[in-house]
């Protein structure tokens, strides 16, 4: 029986960059918050010290700062007709754990969408016809524009520091930045990165080819940089230990270097962590959660009432807290009713990796951000007509490190062990690099996210069951946008090239991305949504549901400029709404 | 209705005269002169020793190591039994004023009534009426934790006698207010020098080194006179009160135990009596060391500190010790790596550290410990180099005075 805990105004389900953003805004406005955060506590001063942190083995190899999948997995199959089996080791993406969340381990890509992206169904129509839409489709339009938004963008990348080239600020346009961009207020925060020779030939190559390069904004900093909370950060040494690792020089933007200092401050605010929220907990009649249950490293439970529940896990972890709590119409493909789980999407990736006879790239002087893009490829930047897909991606030459364990491609048919393929990596390390292209995920009928009939966690709770793989439209376009960075690559001078294409089924084996997004989406019609457009649950109003899990369908670009954008959003609906709690939309 | 008010008004007259029967509950009309005593004991950081870790605030019981032994501090807070719950203001400001407990028995300077002996009469009641406005909290500490002969408090006599002047500020009528008020709370109630002046044998500062750096704890309270080279010489006015109130300037950030000075209590003083405290160390004069010759680059130790510093230092403070703003000290021309002791240098490179963190700054940075990897003469050939350096020039540094150092923080747990 769980013991009951004094009420707080605000309970908040997990502690990374959505959590706490809004711990630190509601408890500057003198809220009681309490944090609850399944992992352990984490900070730069403790737990990154750069004697340890650049440890491949044991955070790249052995996930040190991943979620172990036996406190929580996922089944997986790539169609309803399959049975789903559980995800025993984490391959194709990687949940965080612990206070930070993926905001901890994440490379640092931020991205603002663009502003046809937010409205691609009507778009996609308007401009070609209903023909465009593949079959099965559940593209919709997001229910908030890309000019509400940006407001939100520009408080969330200065928050982070964000450093890149601005390309469209108020309409006008700016050399060196991002040509197709939304129109931004201002600059970003600080300058781009330093880019490398490998980024110079890319965006040469692509300039020559009448593309539009930029360098990619990068939350890992140029410069040293002071947020508006007043936390601070110091330059990126390009040390190449960014995806995976914990930033020991205070140079990547986390919740650890921009938002804990002042939050551990509030005398308001209290974490605990190590303790994994079980339920949202409703009052009888369903519309009102009176809290959530929790259980903690000792297996006790409590119950932790609140006027207030922020879902702030995630993207997969919300969709099934809401699930186990009873939250929403679990969705059901066979009747295409319901909404919970409905509208899983991820992310393609492919493109072309060059061999160079005589460069000399330096792959180990890198950033999880460092790279030079271009959009010329995404969205609706180009005209789909002829190609029979929607969607597009971002195409990108960069290096995220060259770390000695992970990092060491050789060309197709070098044996992959003994001295062949020592020689071969001895004498690729330094002349190879890649184009690749991130592209987006549309989402379907059949790609979704509900509870397993069979497996349970260690509570006794049904896993979740993915049910996702690429279909026809995805395919088709990431394997058009490999040939795009075929030619790119060819312009760069590379003496050979070999293609990457996405064939075959989705698999949860190789690392592909921790873009998991969709589940609990926002959108205008409860039929077709979790969420109203402030993130606040159709079916229980003192619930807001936050992250990625809110997309409707993912887009060519990695998702947490928007999920930080999507929160300062909320955080303002939710300030209305605390002057008279109710739901923020009529129909 | 009315009757019901009556009754009220009684049972409201009577909590009056049951509150006043109990002995730890302050006069109902001092509000302001408590939250007045509330900001003065914030200057005074009285809460830095009058707390145990973990322990609730002002209810005593940390141990203050002094070179003659422990002294566990007392409970201040209100309690009958083991606080100053049945103490008078008279009591109170006896103690402040002549280091005197009610009884007459003396207190240990380890309490700076050297210092505090200057504060007003005013002031230290104010101070009293807002301890008596906290909750009592029930702690007995033992207060005989000093060894023989030092339990002897008669002996404090004759301490006093030596070195101790009793007496409230005088102010300098040839100085500006601002000055005298900056005077009044450095050498009163902010004890600057129990820390910042060096000690004789006996404990006692030595006045004619007021202020000009201390060796504490194994770390360096620098020189804070206006000494160019080792003291506030090339701080700004402004400079010091960016210090004192946020923990840092552009480039230099307090760690040790001024970081705890900063927490508890600068970080949350008024800037009017910060910059009073700025302008009164910045125009009292200047002392300190010659300045040195820099130990040329071709010296051995020097290139080999070099090479250490490139690996180990440079990628946050910079190859040119420029380091970064608010987060990574700069070390050329930093008043800690000028000091003629190098105590913190070795202290912070061995044992790592975190930087203050406060409302305005509140990253609060860490330097990580290098004494796992750093042996004794390679920190020595490092901290040689970065004192001689970018315009620093102290003195060598040799192997044994790492080592010695590392013995008393590995023993001591500093």
């Amino acid at each position: 029986m769980a013991r009951r805990l004094p009420r707080k105004d605000v309970v908040i389900v997990g502690l990374g960059w959505t959590g706490s953003i809004m711990a630190l805004e509601l408890a500057r406005i003198g809220l009681e918050v309490v944090a609850i955060e399944r992992g352990p506590w984490r900070d730069t001063a403790a737990d990154f010290n750069i004697g340890t942190a650049p440890d491949e083995l044991r955070y790249a190899v052995r996930h040190d700062l991943f979620l172990r999948p036996k406190q929580e997995t996922l089944t997986m199959r790539n169609n309803p007709s399959q049975t789903a089996l559980p995800i025993r080791k984490w391959g194709s993406f990687l949940p965080g754990n612990g206070v930070g969340g993926a905001g901890v381990h994440w490379n640092g890509q931020t991205w603002r969408f663009l502003p046809d992206d937010f409205r691609i169904r009507s778009h996609m129509i308007e401009r070609y016809g209903e023909g465009i839409l593949p079959d099965g489709d559940h593209i919709q339009d997001w229910p908030v524009s890309y000019d509400e938004l940006e407001p939100y963008y520009d408080k969330f990348e200065y928050v982070a520091g964000i450093s890149g080239k601005a390309g469209n600020i108020k309409g006008v346009k700016q050399a060196g930045g991002n040509a197709f961009e939304g129109a931004r207020d201002r600059d970003y925060p600080t300058p781009p990165m330093k880019q490398g020779y490998a980024q110079d030939l890319f965006t040469k190559a692509a300039s020559g080819l009448g593309y539009h390069p930029f360098p990619r904004p990068s939350a890992n900093i140029s410069v040293a940089y002071t947020n508006p909370y007043g936390c601070s950060m110091a330059p990126c040494t390009y040390c190449g230990f960014c995806e995976r690792f914990g930033c020991a020089n205070y140079s990547k933007s986390s919740p650890q270097t921009c938002v804990l200092p002042a939050l551990i401050r509030e005398p308001t605010f209290e974490a605990r962590t190590d303790s994994e929220v079980t339920k949202v907990n409703l009052s009888k009649d369903g519309k009102t959660a009176t809290g959530v249950t929790y259980v903690d490293l000792n297996g006790e439970e409590w119950e932790q009432p609140a006027d207030l529940v922020l879902v702030c896990a995630y993207s997969l972890f919300n969709v099934r807290l809401l699930l186990l709590s009873g939250i929403g119409k679990p969705y059901d493909p066979s009747s295409n009713e319901g909404v919970v789980g409905r509208n899983y999407a991820y992310q393609t990736g492919s493109g072309s990796t060059a061999f160079f006879e005589d460069a000399k790239f330096n792959p180990f002087a890198a950033a999880g951000s460092l790279g030079a893009a271009m959009d010329d490829y995404n969205g609706d930047n180009f005209d789909h007509g002829p190609h029979g897909f929607v969607g597009g991606a971002s195409i990108t030459c960069a290096y995220t490190n060259g770390r000695p364990i992970q990092y060491h491609p050789t060309p197709q048919g070098t044996p992959t062990w003994g001295s062949q393929w020592k020689k071969a990596v001895h004498e690729t390390y330094q002349r190879v690099t890649n184009v690749g292209a991130q592209g987006s995920v549309m989402s379907y009928r059949n790609n979704y996210l509900d509870l397993d009939p069979t497996y349970k966690d260690p509570l006794g709770r049904p896993l979740m069951r993915m049910t996702f793989d690429y279909q026809e439209n995805e395919r088709k376009m990431a394997n058009w946008m490999a040939d795009r960075c075929d030619e790119i690559a060819k312009a760069m001078g590379a003496k050979t090239t070999q293609i990457n294409r996405l064939n075959g089924p989705w698999s949860v084996v190789p690392y592909q991305s921790t873009h998991n997004t969709g589940g609990a989406v926002m959108g205008s019609d409860p039929k077709n949504s979790v969420l109203n457009r402030y993130l606040q649950s159709w079916d229980v109003s003192n619930v807001f549901v936050m992250g990625a899990s809110a997309f409707p369908q993912n887009a060519g670009y990695n998702p947490t400029g928007t999920v930080g954008a999507l929160t300062y959003w909320s955080l303002d609906a939710i300030r209305k709404y605390l002057k008279s709690p109710a739901p923020l939309m009529r129909l | 209705m009315r009757r019901m008010i009556r009754g009220i008004l009684v049972l409201v007259a009577f909590v009056f005269v049951l509150a006043a029967a109990g002995s730890a509950v302050a006069e109902p009309d001092n509000y302001v002169d408590a939250v007045r005593g509330k900001a003065l004991a914030t200057a005074g950081d009285c809460i830095a020793c009058h707390t145990a870790p973990g322990g609730k605030p002002f209810a005593g019981g940390f141990a203050l190591q002094t070179p003659f032994g422990p002294i566990m501090t007392p409970n201040l807070t209100p309690d009958d039994a083991t606080g100053i719950g049945r103490w008078s203001k008279d009591n109170f400001a006896r103690a402040v004023h002549e280091g005197r407990r009610p009884d007459g028995a003396y207190l240990y300077p380890a309490f700076p009534y050297p210092y505090y002996t200057k504060v007003t009469r005013r002031d230290t009641d104010a101070i009293y009426d807002y301890l008596r406005s906290l909750a009592p909290v029930s702690n007995a500490v033992n207060r005989s934790t000093l060894p023989f002969p030092f339990n002897i408090r008669r002996s404090m006599w004759g301490w006093n006698l030596l070195y101790f002047t009793p007496g409230y500020f005088v102010a300098d009528p040839k100085r500006s207010e601002e000055f005298n008020r900056g005077a009044y709370l450095v050498e009163g109630l902010g004890h600057c020098g129990a820390c910042h002046t060096p000690l004789n044998v006996f404990g006692a500062n030595k006045a004619d080194q007021y202020l000009q750096g201390n060796q504490i704890d194994n770390w360096i309270a620098p020189n804070i006179t206006n000494d160019p080279q080792a003291g506030l010489g090339n701080w700004s006015t402004d400079d010091i009160v960016q210090y004192l109130r946020n923990g840092q300037t552009r480039t230099s950030l307090a760690s040790g135990p001024m970081k705890d000075v900063i927490e508890n209590s600068t970080s949350k003083m008024p800037d009017a009596d910060l910059k009073a405290m700025a302008v009164y160390l910045k125009e009292r004069g200047a002392a300190g060391p010659s300045v040195p010759q820099p130990i040329p680059a071709s010296d051995p130790q020097m290139k080999i500190g070099a090479a250490i510093f490139t690996d180990t230092c440079s990628a946050c403070h910079a190859s040119g010790g420029t380091g970064v703003e608010h987060l990574f000290p700069r070390l050329a021309g930093n008043a800690i790596v000028r000091q003629d002791d190098p105590s913190s240098l070795i202290h912070i490179i061995l044992t790592g550290g975190r930087a203050t963190g406060t409302e305005a700054r509140p990253t609060s940075p860490a330097m990580p410990s290098l004494g796992y990897r750093l042996n004794d003469s390679q920190v020595a050939a490092v901290v040689t180099y970065i004192r001689n350096s970018w315009g620093n020039a102290p003195s060598r540094v040799d192997a044994d005075a790492v080592r010695a150092l590392r013995d008393r923080v590995s023993a001591g747990g500093n």
